[in-house]
Formats: C-alpha cells, structure tokens, sequence
C-alpha cells in the first residue's frame, strides 16, 4: 500500500479531533492552550499534504505562515496567561467567569 | 399701489415679533408707542391705497405673494377692492385708536409689552383675514385671530374665570370652524379651487339655483359666521370674554373680530344669492338673535356685559341686513357699530379703570360731573346706539331695518322684531347710562374716580366724533358708502329701501320705537326709585336664561367624562399598557436568554466546534460551500 | 510495503500517543511532553513529503522555541498544583464525546472523495532555494505583514508582562501620601 497524502490528513483530522477534545475538557489554561497548538500543528499537516497532492509550493509557504503566526500568538497568550495568573493565582479558566450573565 | 398692501399686513406682524422677543427690554411705555405707531402706519398705508376707489367704479386687483400649496393650487393671494378697503380702513383705523388707549389703560401691568405683541398680532391676522382673495387666506386669517382672541382673553390667566372664558371662546369657535371647513371642503369639490374670482364667477353655472349643494354650503358657512359672529347658538363665549382687558374687548369684540362672520357672509354674497333659503335663514338668525341678546341685556348688572350682549344683538342687525340681500347696508352697520360700541368699550374701560376696576354698575352713580369728558363721548355713543338722527347709529339701522320690510311676506315679521329689538337697545343703553352717570354716588369705599389721561380720552373724543358724523356718508340723499362699495357686489343684486314715502314712515317707527325706550328707563331710574331687578325674571335674564348651565350639562359634562375615559383609561392603560407591555416582554425574553451566557471559555468551546460540525455537514449534504 | 509506509506508521502511532497524553496526563509537564513528541513526528512526516526546509523550520521553531517557552511559563505558574478530574460542568463530557466522535466521523466521510488522490508524481521539493523563491517573490507583502505581526505580538507581550507589585519575598515599599494631582 503506497501512503498517499489522503493517509496524512486523515491522521491530521485525527490530531485534530483529539486536540479539540482536549481543548473542552481539560480546566488548566496552560493545557488548553498546548490543545490549540496540536490543532494548529495538524492543520499544518493537513496543508503540506495538499500541497503534495497538487504539486506546488502554495501548501508549504501557507504553512509557513501559520508557524509564523502561531509564534506570535503564543508569545501573546502565555504573557496574559502569566497576568492573569499574578492577579488570580489560578490557572483554572472556570475560576474566569467574570463575563458571566 | 395694491403691491404695497402687504407692508400694512407685514407692520403689526413686524411689531408683534419684535414685542414677543423684545418686549421685555424695550419695556412700558416704549412698548406701546412701537405697536400704536405700527398700527397707526397700517392705517395710513391702507387709506392711500384705498384712494384708488373713492372715485368710485374701480374694481380692485388682486396680488399674489406667493405660491403657498401647489398641488391644491392655492396661492397667498390679498384681494384689493372696495369691500376689502372699507373693512382694513375700519380695521387698521378703529385698532390704531385703541393701541393708543392700550397705553394709557394697561399702565403698569407686568406684562405690558406682551399685550401690544399679542395686539399687533391680532392686527396683522384681521388684515390677512380681510384681504384674502381665496378661502385658503381667509381662513388663515380666521383661525389666526381666533387664536388671538384666545390670547388676550385670557391674558391675565392668573384669574381661573379668565383662562376658563379663554378656552370657551376657542372651543366654540371650532363648533363654527368644523361647520366652515366642511363647507370649505364641498366648495372645493365643486369648484376645485378655492379662489374668489374663479368661484364667484362660475357660480352661477356649477350651482343650480336654489339647490341643494349651495343651500348646504351657504348654511354651512353661517355655522361658521355664527361662532365667530357670537349668534344663536354659538355665542355664549361672547359674555364671557369680557373677562379680558377692556381694549380687547373693545377690539375684539365689538369692532372687528366678531365682525368677521358678516364680511364672510358678504364677501360671498354671491353663494347666497343663489341659495335664498339659507338667506333667509341668515336674515332669521340674526333677527332673533338680536332680540334675544337685547332682552338679556336690560337685566345685567356688570356694565361689560350689557355692551357684550349688546355687541351681540348688533350683530344680529347685521347678519339680518345680509340675510336679506342688503350686503351695503349690513357692512354700513359694521362699521358705524365699530365706531359707535367701540367708543362704548373704551369708555367703560374709562370708568372701571377710574372706578378702581369695580364693574358693578350698582355701585356706580354720579360720574357725570368727575369724568366728564368720558361721559360726553359715551353720551354721544349712547344716542348713535339707539339710532337717533343725526347720529351714526340710525342711519345704518334704519337702512337695514327699510329693505327688510322692503323684502315682503315673512321678512315684514322680522321687521317687527328689529323695531321692537331698536326699543330695548334704547332701553338697556340709556338704563346703563343713567345707573352710571346720573344719581347718587353709590361707590364703595376708598373709590375715588378721577377722569382718565389724555391717552385714553383722545381715542373717545376720536371716536366720538366718528359716532357722531360717520354715519353722514351714506344717508338716503348722498349714498357715498353705497357706490363707493358697488364694484365690489356687482354680481348680487342689492336689497334696498322701499321707494316713495314708505322709508320715512319706517324711520319714524324706528325712532318712536327709540325714543319710547329712552323715556321709559328715564321713568324708571331718573325720576323714579331706581328699582331692584330681583326675582325670578330677572334672575332668569342676569343667568342669561340659564343657557350656559343647559351647554354645561349636556354638552360639557360628557365631553369631559369621554376626554377622561380617552386619557386615563384608554391612553394610560391601553395605549401605555402596549407600548411598555412590549417592553416588558423584551425584557423577559432577555431574562430567558441569560442562562446561555455562562462566562465560561469550556462552554463557548463546545458551541464553537459545535458549529464547525455543523459547517461540515452543510458542506457535505451540499457538495459546495452554502 | 515500502520504507514511507513503516515510517508512516511509527511515527503516525507516535504522533497519536504524543497527543493522548498531551490530554491525558496529569502533570502539565507530562502534557508539554507529549506535545514535543507529536511535534517531532510532524516533523518527520514532513520530510516525508518533501518540505525539507518546513521540516526544519518545526523543529527549530515549534519544538525548539515555542515548546521552550512553554515549559518556561509552566515552572512559572506552579507545577506542583494538580488539576481536579472532577468535571465541573455538566454534561460536559459526554457532549465532548459525541462531538469529538462526530466530527472524526464527518471529517473522514468527507475525506474520502478527496483523499484517495494519488500523489501526483513528483512535484517541487520544499528546498530552501525554491521556498525562497515563492516567499520573496510572490508572497513578499504576506511576508513582510507576518514581519510587522512579530514586531506588534513581541511589543505587546513585553508590555503585559511588565511587573507592578511587588515581588513574592520583598517588603511592600510604603510611600508617603502624596498630592501631586494624581500625576503617577
């Protein structure tokens, strides 16, 4: 059997799925947010596959970007998760519920 | 010269804005010499124009300010004929007097500048009402000095009586309107427009003779006159608008306002030409009214009021002149009345305001030696009043009483009605003169009467000698009045006194009928104990035979229980009720909806993947992106 | 059965036991792990798609400085602190379930028109030569906004995590009231 880019995303969507579900369940701010980098990783993928399956670049460098931005959204979060940590002491996102109502 | 009309219509209009906003700097007594000169200004511009017509034959122009409402083809046009300039001359010339009364009598009111506004007003509304050229101005003009009647009747409306007397005069005064505006609405289905010219030159064929449409549309339009004019049964807010300033009273209700119901009639004598029942009808109303008004009259005590009911009665003489077709002679009373009731006024307001504004004419007696300059005017007034020659009075009574005899069949009855109605005039007046000028002094305490200011007795003496001559200009031998105003109701044929000797066998009735009067209150207060009107006809005709109880408990008591059930129970409960109703539910909807909203990042989660699920079934069952 | 089908497959069941235990485990360090070997994996699977300079890139990059970053912050926040099982939420597990095993379900229905695409040859290798040429040349202005992103992203998390307070173990420093119009 030849591994096709189908095998790649279909493991992509799988990645996904788990990274969603880890995303709902788990409470810890930290965790949640490492769920959302395995989602955007088997994005990632998803696209270096496409872009296998048709031939060109255009996959690679739209992954490229989405690392680039990644980046930048982790510096991000993890320096408001470390100010909302300083106030709260906690690191559960249920205690956040300020919003609510 | 009629362009420069509207500069008369535009002065008072001018003066009333600039009083309204700058009264109050321009302050007593610069206030009033603004409104008089401006009203005096009116005069002078509406007497050159009209020296167009004096030479008799001209039939007058008509200018066209501007296009007022295009798509019913209105235009604000002031019709310039002889009609037109008797009533601004009258109008501008009688109010110009009592602006200079207004000053002296008004002294140190608080609100003194607001009284020559509301006064300039009423001016520049009388003109407009006069000088329209179509039905559409006229009307303006109307409601405009209904409005202003409302104004200065109630101008101290500190006084509940006087706010009170305010609100009747404007809420009968749209009994008349609604009658006018429909009549209003069928002229304009007929004729599809509302002009003058174009109506009462194709009258004649549109209308049928006699027929329904006209008939309906004249007796409409008396409806109207008749809540402006004060008649049966629209003039109970007469008697009550005394409680305004004199000067208002003198104006307003003696000399133009109320004239305003006879020059409509007048002015489309034409209509009623064609619909003789309705002027019969006229000719009946007025005649009744007077007599009725006269009977009222010889049993009041306040000395306003006997010159309301007799501005009353007056006006009836004039609508019977109209009625029968003597539109001269009915506007030739109009302004004889003006000069002769106003003077009245103006010299009652002389003794309230000496009298330290006691109006009770019990408490008065003896002023002929304090006040004698207000008593001679007012003498002279009271003999023109009860229409003995020379004065101006007789004249234009007689006229109208001469072509009503001369009309035959049932008008002879209402002939028989105006003479005896001359008899009690006679009476009631020289009662009023002799219970105030002649006899004991029966002042109250601390009343010291003291003639009035040169501002307030040139207008008298002015007056006076209008009353005295102003009637010269239309006797049977030198009709001047009569041609002056022919070209303007060339199309009616006019009514008028019966040739031969009859007219003289009917002035010397009227005048007996006068004389007998006068004799009989100089019987009853001069020589003899002056009697004391009590019991139960007296009563009776002081409470003005209980008419004002009838409309208050028939109509007013109703009226207000249905604006109570409009205002508390369907406005506050049902219209409220809705409206907040629906905010309620808003609101609850809302309180429904809150739980969705937990706060929680794990929730929102759920509902976002939720969604992307959804996405993807979308694409699937559709094979393309929605 | 050839070489990419067992590499495929080693690495793809790493892959999958990385991310089971990203959000299994109880220690979020145990998790940060996890997520490091799916990183790596992707990696792999990325050579094997010839994204040479991709490849790389991940590794220096996610596993390199981000997951770093990652482990920085969790010493930071307290590791000591252990997460409740308890599920607060109601019904929460079970929707995730269905959701989750929904979702995997439509994803892989829908795959399957698409995904049994054969590759289709050879097609341009990832090296940095050619990435390079598509990245400053067509995709210059996406690049040069991803530059402007970084910058603003950089600014911004140094301006969050300036630190007012005081610091755990000092002194709180107590300065006299003074009224110079609430100038700071």
């Amino acid at each position: 059997m030849t591994v096709t880019a189908g095998w790649y995303m279909a493991l992509a969507a799988a990645l996904f799925v788990i990274g969603g579900g880890g995303l709902l369940l788990r409470r810890n701010a930290l965790v949640m947010f490492m769920c959302i980098e395995l989602m955007l990783n088997a994005v990632n993928l998803t696209f270096v596959a496409a872009g296998k399956a048709v031939g060109n670049l255009d996959g690679q460098l739209a992954t490229l970007f989405v690392v680039v931005v990644a980046a930048a959204e982790v510096t991000v979060g993890l320096a408001i998760i470390i100010t909302v940590f300083r106030k709260r002491a906690t690191a559960s996102v249920d205690e956040l519920s300020g919003l609510k109502g | 010269m009629v362009d420069y009309v509207w500069i008369a219509v535009a002065l008072p209009l001018l003066g009333a804005a600039l009083l309204m906003l700058f009264g109050k700097r321009i302050g007593e007594p610069a206030s009033g010499y603004v409104a008089t000169l401006l009203a005096a200004a009116s005069f002078v511009i509406v007497a050159i124009a009209a020296a167009d017509f004096f030479t008799g034959g001209n039939h007058g122009e008509q200018v066209s300010l501007f296009t007022w409402i295009p798509g019913l083809g209105i235009e604000a046009e002031f019709l310039w004929d002889p009609l037109a300039a008797l009533m601004t001359m009258v109008v501008a010339g009688v109010g110009s007097l009592i602006h200079m009364y207004s000053i002296g009598y008004m002294h140190g009111d608080e609100r003194y500048p607001r009284f020559f506004a509301y006064l300039n007003l009423f001016l520049a509304s009388m003109l407009i009402l006069v000088l329209g050229a179509n039905f559409a101005v006229l009307f303006v003009g109307w409601e405009l000095v209904g409005l202003c009647s409302y104004l200065l009747i109630s101008f101290w409306f500190e006084k509940p009586s006087a706010a009170a007397a305010g609100k009747k005069a404007f809420v009968v005064n749209r009994i008349g309107d609604f009658g006018f505006i429909i009549a209003l609405m069928l002229i304009f289905a007929t004729f599809g427009t509302l002009g003058f010219e174009s109506i009462f030159t194709r009258a004649g064929e549109l209308l049928e003779d006699g027929g329904v449409t006209v008939t309906v549309i004249t007796l409409l339009l008396l409806v109207g006159a008749a809540g402006k004019s004060a008649q049966l049964p629209l003039y109970v807010w007469l008697p009550d608008a005394m409680e305004g300033p004199t000067p208002v009273s003198a104006l307003i209700h003696a000399a133009t306002m109320v004239t305003a119901g006879v020059y409509m009639v007048a002015r489309t004598s034409v209509l009623f030409e064609l619909a003789p029942f309705s002027a019969g009808v006229v000719a009946t109303v007025g005649a009744v009214t007077a007599l009725y008004a006269a009977t009222i009259a010889i049993g009041q005590k306040d000395i306003k009021r006997v010159l309301a009911y007799s501005t009353i009665s007056q006006l009836g003489y004039m609508f019977l002149g109209v009625g029968v077709g003597a539109y001269t002679a009915g506007i030739f009373h109009l302004m004889t009345h003006a000069f002769f009731k106003a003077l009245l006024f103006l010299g009652a307001g002389s003794v309230i305001h000496a009298m330290s504004d006691e109006q009770d004419m019990d408490k008065m007696g003896g002023l002929r030696q304090v006040m004698p300059r207000t008593f001679a005017t007012m003498a002279i007034a009271w003999v023109a009043i009860s229409g003995i020659p020379p004065f101006a009075g007789f004249w234009s009574k007689d006229e109208i009483l001469a072509a009503t005899f001369n009309h035959g069949g049932f008008f002879v009855v209402l002939w028989v009605v105006g003479v005896i109605t001359a008899a009690l005039t006679a009476y009631y007046m020289s009662r009023l003169m002799f219970r105030t000028f002649w006899g004991e002094s029966r002042w109250a305490e601390g009343v010291h009467p003291h003639e009035s200011p040169g501002s307030m007795t040139i207008p008298l003496i002015a007056l006076g000698v209008l009353s005295a001559v102003g009637g010269l200009i239309n006797t049977p031998w030198r009709l001047s009045l009569e041609h002056f105003l022919e070209p303007a109701f060339e199309a009616v044929e006019l009514a008028h006194a019966p040739e031969g000797s009859t007219p003289w066998i009917l002035a010397i009735i009227s005048i007996a009928a006068a004389m007998v009067g006068i004799w009989y209150a100089y019987r009853r207060f001069l020589v003899g104990e002056a009697p004391e009107e009590k019991g139960g006809v007296w009563d009776a005709l002081l409470n003005g035979y209980y008419v004002d109880d009838l409309y208050g408990r028939t109509i007013v008591l109703p009226g207000k229980a249905a604006a109570n059930q409009m205002a508390f129970t369907a406005d506050a409960k049902g219209i409220d009720g809705a409206v907040n109703g629906i905010g309620a539910l808003v609101g609850r909807i809302a309180m429904m909806a809150k739980p969705i909203q937990t706060g929680l990042v794990r929730n929102y989660g759920v509902g976002i993947l939720g969604g992307a699920a959804v996405l993807v079934l979308v694409i699937l069952a559709r094979g393309v992106w929605l | 059965m050839n070489a990419e089908f067992f590499v495929f497959v080693i690495f793809g069941v790493a892959a999958l036991v990385g991310a089971v235990a990203l959000v299994m485990a109880r220690n979020t360090v145990y998790s940060a792990m996890g997520l490091l070997l799916t990183m790596l994996s992707i990696a792999v699977f990325y050579v094997l798609l010839d994204a040479h300079f991709l490849a790389v890139v991940q590794v220096i990059i996610y596993a390199g400085a981000v997951m770093t970053l990652f482990l920085f912050v969790i010493m930071l926040i307290g590791v000591d602190r252990s997460d409740d099982w308890e599920e607060q939420i109601p019904f929460q597990r079970p929707i995730v379930a269905i959701l989750g095993g929904g979702l995997i379900l439509l994803l892989l229905l829908a795959g399957q028109g698409a995904w049994t695409l054969r590759d289709s040859g050879v097609g341009q290798v990832g090296t940095i030569e050619e990435i390079s040429e598509a990245l400053f040349g067509t995709w210059m202005i996406p690049f040069q906004a991803t530059v402007l992103l970084l910058t603003v992203a950089a600014v911004g998390s140094v301006a969050l995590a300036r630190y007012e307070g005081v610091l755990r173990g000092e002194q709180p420093v107590i300065e006299p009231v003074v009224d110079d119009g609430g100038e700071q």
